[in-house]
């Protein structure tokens, strides 16, 4: 069965098929890869390279990190096994079918959020605000109504307050502000061609080298 | 869908029906009627009245169809709900085109109310007749001189164009108006907004000559898509300032997505009105103020700032405000500055904030004034300390020692000195196309300072303190960018 969710009706996708929907829109993604059992789990690393991050995939899965279904950092092939033994042992009868997403670890000071929700109103909208563990508490977040042109989503970037946050921070270049918009159009593009889409996150979206890269995705979607 | 036709009958009737007439001065259908007579509205007025009686020196009819056929365009209808739908068939009849119903007792009155509306819309359909409310404050139009409302006030004439879910903030904003001397085109309160509501309004004030801003109140919103495409359409015409009452009455949503959690209500409003390009203010008094503005002001052509000032501290408080918004603080020019220290004693401030420094001749005020608004540098300027000598004439004037001593020439030359100096201000705002912001608490404290009624005068408004003159600068200015984004 689906996961529950509050909007009635609608199931969540896997990280897996989250990322492939979105992919198809120009998302941009860290290249990954989904092992069936640890062997292929280390396969999978040693032809990423090191390090690398494992996950527990699954379509019952939303909230990984607080399940601590996600492992950072795996710098050799022992890591990767030991975490994805540890990950698909994790998995319940609830999850249902299980994989492990093996994906490079990629390093950056910043963390961005982006995404598309439904408003009762206004129907669906397209997000973009600074991420991270203190996405909720700022609530730095500027919105507009699918569909979005360029200058919508510049004027997006523009809008958040914490523009320190995407100028040169801590040795790293500014963030690419075309890639960004690129990210919010192609969001805006995918919930215009998929109207069964219900939500969209991309948390976080990690800066590296000033260009944002979604590390995690969950799309929500009516059963 | 209304028509420009029948909106122009709403707010340009060539004679007015009030139907429902009373003879109690603490009736709507007696206050309404006394509101058209006594604001100079020059076209025919006519009331019915179930007794016939004469009310403020009208004779009454006892019903519509003792009214003369095509005389007026619009009826005001006081009359209980129950009898409505013959009061329409009546007025279309007799040519009447659109209906303002102050009358209650409808969509806001339960299920039967409600179907009472649905059927009062049908029939204005069938009888092609524009229905405004029901349960509606009334309407004002300042060209027609028509004070069509129940209650006060009926503001001065001007350009600001007002549509309103809320009848009380119609109010607030000719109440703004008065006090200000910036007035208003139309009015209107949507009340129940059966057949057309605040977009509608606004679609019809981007076509009127009559109107340059559009002004709007707005709390629930059923249609969310085709609002956001109405707000689109007009303000691609014309600025529009909104206010959004219950923005933040929605509580955190449950959501699958941090997404979701994060698109609150409030923070959707934002990003809709900034996609369409509508101003959104916090509160009633800013979205007057930047209305007033957009009403008044040219339309700034960049971001550079001039901030001049007959002494120190008020420029430096402007300054900051100017810090925490996508205005600039112009750096002088080295060209501005020495001809500004041909103008200004040594101890002016070389610098923006323009610390005049106090020791000017009579003409220093102007010829600086003309100085910096002239320089291509400049954008825009905000102007300050204006009034102060004049109001050192009024504690004269109202001293024990006038007018000896000299104080009747002293007072009278402080005040054609402040006059000329923000009267001059206005004249080069309009000359060069350049906003000029006078921001003075004498606006408020001290109405008639001869500063304020300079500016006043010449139609602008006086703003009460600099950080809201600068509020103001940044919000015409965040229009321009918008325009410049779109269309180059």
């Amino acid at each position: 069965m689906p996961t529950a969710s509050p909007i009635s009706g609608s199931i969540t996708l896997s990280e897996a098929d989250s990322k492939a929907l979105l992919g198809r829109f120009g998302v941009p993604l860290a290249g990954e890869r989904l092992a069936d059992d640890p062997d292929a789990a280390v396969v999978a690393a040693d032809e990423l390279g090191y390090p690398v991050v494992a996950k527990l995939n699954g379509e019952r899965i939303a909230h990984k990190t607080e399940r601590g279904l996600v492992r950072l950092n795996l710098a050799d092939a022992d890591a990767v096994r030991t975490a994805a033994t540890d990950l698909l042992g994790a998995a319940t009868a609830a999850d249902g079918q299980v994989q492990v997403l093996v994906a490079p670890m990629l390093r950056g000071n910043r963390e961005l959020i982006a995404g598309l929700s439904k408003d009762p109103q206004f129907g669906m909208t397209v997000m973009v605000g600074i991420g991270g563990i203190f996405a909720e508490a700022l609530a730095d977040v500027a919105i507009r109504l699918v569909p979005i042109e360029r200058v919508d989503a510049e004027e997006m970037i523009d809008e958040l307050r914490t523009q320190a946050l995407l100028g040169p921070f801590r040795g790293e270049p500014a963030v690419d502000r075309t890639q960004l918009a690129d990210v919010l159009l192609g969001l805006s593009r995918a919930a215009v061609a998929t109207p069964e889409l219900v939500s969209a996150d991309l948390n976080p979206l990690i800066v590296v080298d000033g260009l944002p890269i979604a590390v995690d995705a969950l799309v929500e979607v009516q059963a | 869908m209304a028509t420009t036709e029948q909106f122009r009958a709403l707010f340009d009737p060539r004679g007015v029906v009030v139907a429902g007439a009373s003879t109690h001065p603490g009736k709507f259908g007696f206050v309404a009627l006394h509101n058209i007579l006594a604001n100079g509205y020059e076209g025919r007025v006519f009331a019915t009245n179930r007794d016939a009686a004469p009310v403020l020196g009208i004779e009454t009819v006892p019903s519509l169809d003792d009214i003369p056929a095509g005389e007026a365009d619009l009826l005001f209808v006081c009359t209980p709900a129950v009898t409505n739908l013959d009061v329409l068939r009546s007025a279309a009849e007799r040519g009447i085109r659109a209906a303002f119903l102050a009358s209650a007792g409808y969509g806001e009155a339960g299920e039967e109310g409600r179907r009472a509306q649905d059927e009062l819309v049908a029939l204005a359909e069938e009888l092609g007749i524009l229905i405004v409310g029901p349960n509606g404050q009334g309407l004002v139009s300042t060209p027609s001189s028509l004070c069509a409302q129940i209650v006060a006030p009926y503001p001065p004439a001007g350009r600001i164009g007002v549509a309103s879910q809320s009848g009380n903030f119609v109010s607030s904003f000719m109440n703004y108006a008065c006090a200000t001397g910036v007035g208003i085109s139309r009015a209107v309160s949507a009340g129940n907004a059966a057949m057309v509501g605040v977009t509608d309004f606004l679609a019809f004030y981007a076509e009127d000559a009559e109107t340059d801003v559009a002004l709007a109140y707005v709390e629930g919103i059923t249609d969310g898509r085709r609002f956001f495409r109405e707000l689109s359409d007009v303000a691609e015409r014309m600025p529009v300032v909104l206010v959004k009452g219950g923005a933040t009455s929605g509580g955190a949503r449950a959501a699958a997505s941090h997404t979701g959690s994060l698109a609150s209500d409030d923070r959707v409003f934002d990003g809709m009105c900034r996609q369409a390009g509508a101003i959104r203010a916090r509160s009633i008094e800013e979205a007057y103020e930047v209305a007033a503005s957009f009403a008044t002001q040219p339309t700034p052509r960049g971001n550079r700032v001039a901030v001049v000032s007959t002494a120190g501290g008020w420029g430096v408080v402007t300054a900051d405000a100017i810090a925490g918004t996508d205005l600039e603080l112009l750096a002088l020019p080295d060209d501005l500055i020495t001809a500004l220290d041909a103008e200004l004693p040594p101890r002016w401030s070389r610098n923006n904030p323009i610390d005049m420094a106090g020791g000017e001749t009579k003409d220093t005020i102007p010829a600086v004034l003309a100085i910096v608004a002239r320089h291509p540098d400049v954008d825009a300027i905000v102007l300050l300390g204006m009034g102060i000598q004049s109001n050192q004439g009024r504690m004269e004037h109202d001293g024990p020692f006038f007018p000896e001593w000299g104080l009747d020439r002293i007072a009278a030359f402080h005040d054609r000195q402040d006059h000329r100096y923000t009267t001059l201000a206005a004249e080069l705002s309009e000359e060069l196309g350049k906003p000029l912001l006078v921001a003075t608490e004498l606006a408020v404290t001290f109405p008639d300072n001869a500063a304020v009624r300079g500016t006043v005068e010449a139609g602008r408004l006086c703003y009460p303190s600099s950080n809201r003159a600068v509020n103001a600068l940044a919000r015409l200015w965040e229009r321009t960018q918008w325009q410049a984004r779109r269309h180059g």
